[in-house]
């Protein structure tokens, strides 16, 4: 089917062969404004990946562009220009879902030049499927003084209630705060009230639609913005900006995997992971697979791969002292991934391969707190 | 009033919500809720962007450009569609039925692939800021000649529960949308279509039905006049009326320019004062409130801003619609004061202060804040200019009994962008050709007329009623269609008047009744009675059990038989003419439960037998 716009504004489908050429359109070119920004406040920036934060609407063609361009974003969110200046940067538009560790590097590369040129804070618009994973790369590959803030929306940025004013101006209040890790910030609530903060290493999608699909598992939020009065209040146990020196770590050993087990899983699955470097299982409850699995497991450790558990519980900790499948997976050689989520133990095990050669070190940097991924305490129940 | 002659040309936007199980974009049922049982709220901030603002100037447009709250009731009927927490589903295919049968009944041609597209709407009603709406069908023609141009489905608004407060129950029940060209020439004219219009509609059986189901928009002009549109008019009975009062309202309009440009009548932006001031010790509540007050001088305006131009509205109610729209409560102006509080001493002050004439009018106007008076100043300016070129083009609402105010300025070309959630619904030919056209409500009518002798009047009413599929169900179950008909139209409209809740009776229950008619277990006078114990909650077998056993015909023969010969000498005396006061004793014995026409046969001819015999 072609096609056609009336003039009513309306589209409809009709049979191609019904349509005659007559003329291109005259594609006029779009009125650029430039927008001039306060010098006197702090500077940001924004670096975007592919989520969007602004876009605009022709209603002439109904064509819905993004914009990633500082005066574009500013004509867009008028409110961002009250909070800082921005320098801004696209490094991708890609779906969220089409991200890979190479992007995470090359992003962790982009938001360190920034943070070295001397920015306040770093703003990284992303597309909210991965979000949580690119967050938690980030979290390990830059040790930061500044803000890092994860940005997106869950409802297109083409409506008037999409959630992406709101988000963007608190995260660039996040940006320029007293903070210094990174996080995210999205909609705390359905209202447009306040966003929360979460750190980059324990937080999750936990929601397809919602504006608040994201959360923080095993801990209350860093903090919170309000809206609109753009008040950040951060709790006592957020990292303070200026405590981290500025560094930069990114391998990554890409030859990771992860797998979720169920019921009845064939020991086969786990054949495909021979050769890999690492594997993170998401077990039941304390962290457990089959018996019959057990065997798999012991040859992929002894062949080489480093094994980590975690539980598709979400919340709480993993203890293969209780069981004997438990202890049996401990003899085996399993790691326990304390109460690491699974897709940021994943991340952890490929930076942790990456950058630690000594198989015994890096075992025990996988249990060992690095960035607020593995807490000693389990305060927080559900 | 010769309409042709003055030109006017009218056209129709008729918005009808239709009966069908789920809602357009979601699978929530089409149900209107109390909003006392609302299960939950959540509020957001709707964002326009200037092009979206219309055509109001500047400085409204910066008043109204903040951002604007709005709060909304959830319940237990609505879901994350209807909050814009979840993508739409798809086009709800019942609905798209509906519309493609009434698109046949007008011999339109349907859009062979169906895009939905979102419409800017940021006025809160719409919980994502636009309203879905798709094109289903184009050129479709009416009996009078006119023609209908297009039928869209769309999706409802919420409802408005006050200020920024919206209900989401109504938010996304379908909605068709039909559009007439400008075809219409006199005020009966556009009455008549609408009422064609919404027969048509109800021929379906798919629409719903009560206030606010539908509402009719209707677009005027005359010669020398303006396009204007007048919004949500939901009693059919007025449409004619309130035509009538937009041509009057027009013309008195340009009778005030032809006097104004004889008057050399002029408005300059500058001629206006600070008047705050000269007000500190008013008696007038409101400007002693005011943080600003501002005077604009229209010169040569005198006495015409007072004028009526429409049944209790004046020009002077017109400017004020325009500076409402800053926040202001309204303006006071000249030609009604000395009042509100406000003395002819205070007048005469302002006059002077801006070198006003006798044929000057003077505007005043109060705003909470420096901002809102400038808004409110400009607005009053811009409307006043325009009175001296003529009649603006404009939304404007309809007020009780036909007359109307300002809303808006016209919109401008919609706003329209794709939907790319929903995807396209192809119409192939096998589709269009299965639409089943049902019959029009006033063909069924003569045909109940012609079929089952039902009288004229009853036959429409019984056509239009609501129990309609009741009747029609009960000639299907062979009811005799006289006894359906009188107990829909008759009997329920008298308990109705008593009080009884009739709403509470199933229409199983009334096939139930009628079949026990039928059988002669109840007379047909016992209906009422076994109706109102139907609708106190009883079952149609308890209430039957309850008004007493049936009384079969022998009984009844020899209650007959009794009587007659208990009043033999009556008979003697009265012969034949005895049958109307003995029906009247019989009755009153068998307490309704038997059917006056067996009464009436037995006692017939047990009356004969009686006078045969006694007769010598
Ligand atoms: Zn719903």
């Amino acid at each position: 089917m072609a096609v056609v716009k009336l003039d009513s504004g309306y589209n409809i489908g009709v049979t191609p062969s019904l349509c005659k050429f007559i003329e291109h359109p005259k594609i006029e070119p779009t009125k650029r404004l430039e927008v001039t920004q306060d010098k006197k406040l702090s500077e940001l920036s924004i670096i975007s990946t592919g989520g969007t934060i602004a876009s605009r609407i022709d209603y002439r063609t109904g064509s819905v562009t993004s914009q990633f361009d500082a005066s574009d974003i500013l004509i867009a969110i008028p409110e961002l220009a009250k909070v800082a200046q921005y320098h801004t940067k696209s490094l991708y538009t890609i779906l969220s879902e089409n991200m890979t560790p190479k992007i995470w590097q090359d992003l962790a590369k982009a938001v360190y030049e920034e943070i070295k040129r001397g920015v306040t804070g770093v703003i990284v618009t992303h597309g909210t499927d991965t979000m949580a994973y690119s967050a938690a790369a980030l979290s390990f590959m830059i040790d930061t003084p500044v803000p890092i803030v994860f940005v997106g929306s869950q409802r297109s940025a083409d409506r008037p209630s999409s959630d992406n004013t709101m988000n963007a101006v608190c995260a660039a209040s996040v940006a320029k705060s007293d903070l210094g890790e990174v996080v995210v910030v999205m909609h705390a609530t359905t209202n447009d009230d306040f966003c929360a903060i979460h750190r980059g290493t324990r937080v999750r999608k936990m929601h397809t639609s919602r504006r608040d699909a994201f959360q923080s598992i095993g801990m209350p939020p860093l903090g919170t913005v309000s809206y609109p009065s753009r008040e950040v209040k951060l709790e006592n146990f957020a990292v303070q900006r200026g405590i981290h020196k500025l560094a930069l770590h990114e391998k990554l050993e890409q030859r990771c995997g992860m797998v979720q087990f169920y019921p009845g899983m064939s020991p086969d699955v786990l054949k495909g992971y021979e050769g890999y470097k690492g594997l993170v299982i998401a077990g039941t409850g304390l962290g457990h697979v089959s018996t019959t699995l057990i065997p798999g497991v012991h040859n992929l450790i002894e062949s080489g791969t480093m094994v980590v558990m975690t539980s598709q519980c979400m919340h709480g900790r993993v203890c293969d002292r209780v069981y004997d499948t438990g202890r049996d997976l401990l003899t085996a050689g399993v790691i326990e991934g304390n109460d690491m989520l699974a897709e940021v133990a994943l991340v952890k095990l490929m930076w942790v391969l990456g950058n630690e050669p000594n198989p015994m070190k890096a075992r025990e940097l996988m249990q060992t707190d690095l960035k607020g991924e593995c807490m000693r305490r389990s305060a927080h129940g559900l | 009033m010769d309409y042709r002659e003055m030109g006017l040309i009218a056209g129709i936007e008729i918005h009808q919500q239709l009966d069908t199980r789920e809602k357009l974009f979601c699978h929530c049922p089409t149900t209107l809720r109390d909003t006392a049982e609302h299960s939950g709220e959540f509020f957001r901030y709707l964002r326009a962007t200037e092009s979206e603002m219309g055509e109001i100037d500047r400085a409204a447009q910066e008043e109204m450009k903040r951002d604007r709250k709005f709060q909304y009731y959830t319940y237990d009927t609505t879901c994350l569609v209807e909050n814009d927490e979840e993508p739409p589903a798809l086009l709800n295919s019942e609905a798209l039925d509906v519309c493609l049968t009434i698109a046949k009944m007008f011999s339109m041609t349907p859009i062979p692939q169906i895009h939905t597209m979102r419409k800017l709407v940021i006025d809160g009603s719409n919980t994502s800021g636009f309203q879905r709406t798709a094109l289903i069908a184009i050129n479709g023609s009416l009996p009078n000649g006119g023609k209908i141009e297009t039928i869209c489905l769309e999706e409802e608004a919420a409802q408005r529960v006050k200020d920024d407060i919206f209900s989401l129950d109504r938010l996304g029940i379908p909605l068709i949308e039909i559009t007439t060209s400008p075809c219409m020439h006199t005020p009966e004219e556009v009455q008549q279509v609408a009422e064609y219009m919404g027969m048509v509609l109800r021929s379906t059986g798919k629409v719903k039905r009560g206030i606010g189901t539908i509402r009719q928009d209707v677009n005027i002009s005359i010669k020398g006049g303006a396009r204007v549109e007048i919004k949500g008019v939901q009693e059919l009975e007025l449409i004619a009326e309130v035509v009538k009062r937009e041509v009057q309202r027009q013309k008195e309009l340009l009778t005030i320019r032809d006097e104004l440009n004889k008057r050399k009548a002029d408005i300059n932006l500058n001629e206006h004062k600070d008047v705050t001031d000269l007000f500190k010790n008013t008696k007038s509540t409101i400007l002693k409130k005011a943080k600003r007050i501002y005077a604009q001088n229209l010169k040569g305006f005198a006495g015409l801003v007072g004028r009526e131009i429409q049944p209790d509205r004046r020009l002077g109610s017109e400017i004020s619609d325009y500076a409402k729209v800053c926040g202001v409560g309204g303006i006071f102006h000249t030609d009604e004061l000395p009042a509100y509080g406000i003395t002819a001493e205070e007048v005469d002050k302002v006059r002077k202060v801006l070198n006003a004439k006798e044929v000057d009018c003077i505007v005043l106007l109060a705003g909470s804040s420096d901002k809102q008076a400038t808004c409110a100043l400009n607005q009053v300016f811009n409307r006043a200019k325009s009175a001296l070129k003529g009649i603006p083009e404009e939304t404007r609402k309809m007020l009780e009994e036909g007359s109307t105010a300002y809303m808006r300025p016209l919109p401008g070309a919609a706003r329209m962008y794709p939907e790319t959630d929903v995807l396209p619904v192809l119409i192939n030919d096998a589709r269009w050709k299965g639409v089943k056209v049902p019959e029009l409500l006033q063909i069924k009518a003569e045909r109940f007329l012609k079929e089952y002798g039902i009288e004229r009047n009853y036959a429409g009413q019984l056509a239009s009623s609501e129990k309609l599929p009741l009747f029609e169900r009960a000639i299907k179950e062979g009811i005799k269609p006289k006894l359906a008909a009188f107990t829909i139209l008759s009997t329920s409209t008298e308990l109705r008047r008593e009080g009884i809740e009739i709403r509470n009776i199933s229409d199983d229950a009334y096939l139930t009744v009628w079949h026990s008619v039928e059988k002669g277990k109840v007379a047909k006078e016992g209906i009422p009675d076994l109706l109102r114990l139907v609708a106190s909650g009883s079952t149609v077998e308890t209430a039957i059990q309850n008004l007493g056993p049936s009384i079969s015909r022998e009984e009844v023969e020899s209650i007959v038989k009794k009587i007659i010969s208990e009043r033999s000498e009556f008979i003697q005396q009265r012969g034949k003419a005895a049958l109307g006061p003995l029906m009247g004793v019989v009755m009153a014995e068998v307490r309704g439960s038997v059917d006056g026409k067996v009464v009436s046969e037995i006692l017939k001819r047990e009356l004969e037998k009686s006078l045969a015999a006694k007769t010598p």
